[in-house]
């Protein structure tokens, strides 16, 4: 527990992808079965105790020091779980701190009456690290910055894997991944794919602009739309049916009325959207079912899921990889126009004689939920990972915003001296009818390194004001924003929120009263 | 405020101001002191060794160890058999950097209160120079820079790493030198140290960097490669203070008395008035009553929390 404790401790202050990763390497590397594969089951959001609700932690506290020092104590960290794990003291004659497995393997086992007893003596035992993540675990909040995704990254990279076949088998294995090291670290053999819902890795597109696209002979290339929605995996074999994000991660339980529709056997590619009367509804619909546990009825009905295929992979126990784009188009067209299959149909091909005619036509498609166009060789076979040439997204052009920036917050790792995260805002009136900015959107890049030295230049001579590591500037500097949606969110003092912001050019020749409105931001708004 | 007589407990900027007409200090307090103000040619220096006394009209002072940093000390002050402990900053734990704290019987104690809340129950230092240690050896190309108080943080880092076993080179942001140099000139060895501004064809790789904390943020590193912003202070305990000061790898290390050593010294002392001032005063006022001390808040001005803890 208290090496697992020391992982999570050093992956929250550490902000880096790559550094995160080296850490949890080095963890699984270190730490001995089965305590790493529940700390792999612990990232991967694999766990799920919930064993500690918020009033007994804050009765343990009130016990310890009374109500006056814990509710000071409380007041000041903000944090109920690390309150408690600050004020606690390693008892000094306690016992040896648990491992991992014996507190996962213990509230397996232990009864709600247990739970509480067993709990005070680890936290005797453990130190205020170890407190900290115990209860982080138990009260089913981690909050790191890892993905489940990039757990697996670290897995794979142990046993020099490609992430894609620890995919491949990870939806047959169970915590704590005995097989799964032993293959990876020991000489084991590698665990059955298990193709009863096996999450394959999807094949994904680079970014291509119109000049490259001259380059390339339009006879080897079908086009589709591509849709603002989540990429999906529907994958359904001897029963077990699921629903996969691109990253691999389960998310059946937000998508029943999905799961329900799968009458079929298969592994398809497709977009996840929310469709309402024939037509997509746009993305802000979509992301109200996210990151939901479970789903209800109200939800189902205000906002159908729908997922539009074009691609599959394995069709009644026949993997299709191999073949060409062409061929596994054939196959899906056939199985489609077999019957009926609500909540799904296919992403029509769109046709076109040569680019400048596909570029009129990416130019006149204006419909809602259409981020642009996919090109895909047609002798192409389905390949994991982001293989340079047989696909390409030619996305529409983002819309653009003029905006004034009014804080700047330092980076991390190598940008920690920079003021790197740039706040903007948009123009509106107050009630009183005074104008002023409200925040719109934060943005990290779409920057030269050269122009984020300048940036930060000019943060520091316009600085106003400072909250630790946030500056506020004058509101001089308009910058221009790039994005691809706006939304209304309650959320945002503004109102509005922007999707994929990033900085496009500095506007120093645009004085910042010129800059656009709150208003003309909301017109955006589909 | 400048006074005509002051007694100083210890170098820090919030309890050693420059311009007073006479300061009377230990030796190593006085140094610092110069060190720091000019010489201060305009100030009567009254050196006074730990537990020598001098007689102020009726009032009997000498300065006992308080083992905050090097030449800290707690005023006891005496008049007419009554005893006044002033602590100044202290803490209880070993430093190699000064004496220890000696706990003074007396009718009234003036205690800190920095880190006067129960969350604070600072780790062992030799752990928090581990997780040093061992970030090093996770990222042996990094460039780790660990922001420090110049007066008695770097030195204790310093000496810390050395106890450790750490016999490398520890690199020095300029502003650190002076007090560096004191220290040693005062019997703290601190190993093979050099300044930045020496280097000649170094990348700093894998490489210890001390500067002072706001220099983490200045364009100042921008020469090392990928650098890990390391932070040592007391305040590194609460995750969202790390944050804050936008540490990555928060070492809690802390030259003040925690929750434990602050109410063990409050039973050490037995004062059955303590007087409670420099920082979270409530908490320890409460704690105080509750066992049964007369226990007041002390509020002083003047006092700049951040960098010196």
């Amino acid at each position: 527990m208290q090496a697992f404790a020391r992982l999570l401790d050093a992956l929250s202050f550490q902000p880096a992808r790559n550094a995160k990763l080296r850490l949890i390497e080095a963890y699984l590397r270190e730490t001995p079965d089965p305590d790493r594969g529940w700390a792999l089951a612990a990232l991967t959001g694999g766990l799920d105790f919930a064993a500690a609700k918020p009033a007994l932690l804050r009765s343990f506290g009130h016990e310890k020091i009374g109500e006056e020092l814990f509710h000071l104590s409380y007041d000041y960290v903000g944090d109920l779980a690390e309150t408690l794990a600050l004020i606690w003291e390693t008892k000094p004659d306690a016992g040896p701190p648990p491992s991992l497995g014996e507190v996962v393997e213990t509230l397996q086992r232990a009864t709600k009456m247990q739970t509480p007893a067993i709990l005070k003596r680890w936290l005797d035992e453990l130190d205020a690290t170890g407190r900290w993540a115990l209860l982080k675990l138990l009260t089913g909040a981690l909050r790191v910055g890892v993905s489940a995704r990039l757990a697996k990254q670290a897995v794979a990279n142990i046993g020099s894997q490609p992430v894609a076949e620890v995919e491949e088998v990870w939806h047959g294995l169970s915590a704590p991944y005995r097989p799964l090291f032993d293959w990876l670290t020991a000489d084991g053999p590698k665990p059955a794919s298990n193709m009863g819902g096996a999450f394959l890795s999807p094949m994904l597109a680079n970014p291509i602009d119109r000049a490259e696209i001259d380059t390339l002979d339009p006879a080897h290339f079908r086009a589709e739309w591509k849709w603002d929605g989540i990429r999906v995996q529907v994958a359904s074999l001897g029963g077990v049916k699921r629903l996969f994000s691109r990253a691999g991660e389960d998310v059946s339980g937000a998508f029943p009325d999905i799961v329900e529709a799968i009458d079929f056997e298969g592994v398809f590619d497709g977009e996840l959207l929310v469709r309402r009367d024939e037509a997509v509804a746009p993305f802000n619909d979509l992301q109200q079912r996210l990151n939901r546990k479970t789903v209800t009825p109200k939800m189902l009905k205000e906002h159908p899921a729908h997922v539009r295929l074009y691609d599959v992979l394995w069709l009644d126990g026949e993997d299709l990889r191999a073949l060409s784009f062409d061929e596994r188009r054939t196959r899906l067209e056939a199985w489609m126009a077999e019957k009926p299959r609500p909540r799904f149909d296919i992403s029509p091909l769109v046709r076109f004689a040569d680019w400048a005619h596909l570029a009129t036509l990416r130019e006149e498609m204006r419909q809602d939920g259409i981020e642009g166009l996919m090109l895909k060789r047609g002798d192409a076979p389905y390949l994991a990972g982001r293989p340079k040439g047989p696909w390409f997204k030619w996305k529409r052009d983002p819309m653009l915003a003029d905006c004034v920036m009014m804080y700047a917050q330092r980076g991390h790792g190598k940008r920690s001296s920079f003021y790197s995260d740039y706040t903007f805002g948009a123009w509106r009136e107050t009630a009183e009818g005074k104008r002023e900015l409200a925040p719109v959107g934060k943005a990290y890049f779409g920057f030269t390194d050269e122009e984020l030295r300048w940036l930060d230049k000019w943060v520091r001579d316009h600085t106003t004001n400072r909250f630790g590591p946030v500056r506020e500037v004058e509101q001089q500097l308009v910058l221009e924003v790039a994005f691809d949606g706006v939304a209304r969110s309650t959320r945002h003092k503004s109102g509005v929120s922007l999707r994929f912001p990033r900085i496009n050019r500095i506007r120093t020749d645009k004085p910042a009263a010129e800059a656009d409105t709150v208003d003309t931001l909301l017109h955006l708004v589909p | 405020m400048a006074v005509n007589r002051a007694v100083i407990t210890h170098g820090h900027g919030d309890h050693a101001r420059p311009g007073h007409r006479s300061a009377l200090a230990t030796p190593e307090t006085l140094a610092i002191m110069r060190t720091r103000f000019q010489d201060m040619p305009d100030t009567t220096q009254q050196p006074l060794k730990y537990g020598d006394t001098v007689t102020m009209g009726d009032v009997s002072v000498s300065l006992v160890p308080a083992g905050h940093i090097l030449g800290s000390a707690q005023a006891v002050l005496e008049h007419k058999g009554q005893r006044i402990v002033v602590s100044g900053d202290y803490k209880r734990r070993p430093d190699a950097t000064c004496p220890p704290f000696e706990p003074v019987p007396c009718d009234v104690f003036i205690t800190e209160a920095t880190f006067a809340l129960p969350v604070f129950h600072h780790p062992s230092d030799a752990g928090e120079i581990g997780k040093l240690l061992r970030s090093l050896e996770t990222f042996p190309e990094r460039t780790h820079l660990v922001g420090v108080y110049a007066l008695g943080k770097c030195q204790r880092v310093i000496k810390l790493l050395r106890a450790a076993g750490y016999d490398k080179r520890i690199w020095l942001h300029g502003a650190l030198a002076s007090l560096c140099k004191l220290y040693e000139a005062n019997g703290v060895e601190l190993g093979d140290t050099a300044l930045i501004s020496d280097a000649i064809l170094e990348t700093f790789k894998g490489q210890i960097v001390l500067c002072p904390p706001s220099a983490i943020a200045d364009r100042w590193s921008r020469r090392f490669a990928d650098p890990i912003a390391a932070m040592a202070s007391g305040w590194m305990g609460v995750r969202a203070r790390a944050r804050q000061r936008g540490a990555e790898l928060p070492l809690i290390i802390s030259d003040h008395a925690d929750w434990s050593e602050l109410t063990q010294t409050l039973k050490d002392v037995g004062a059955p008035k303590v007087w409670v001032t420099h920082g979270r005063e409530e908490a320890l006022v409460a704690y105080a009553r509750s066992i049964g001390i007369d226990g007041e808040a002390l509020h002083l001005g003047g006092r700049e929390e951040e960098d010196e803890s």
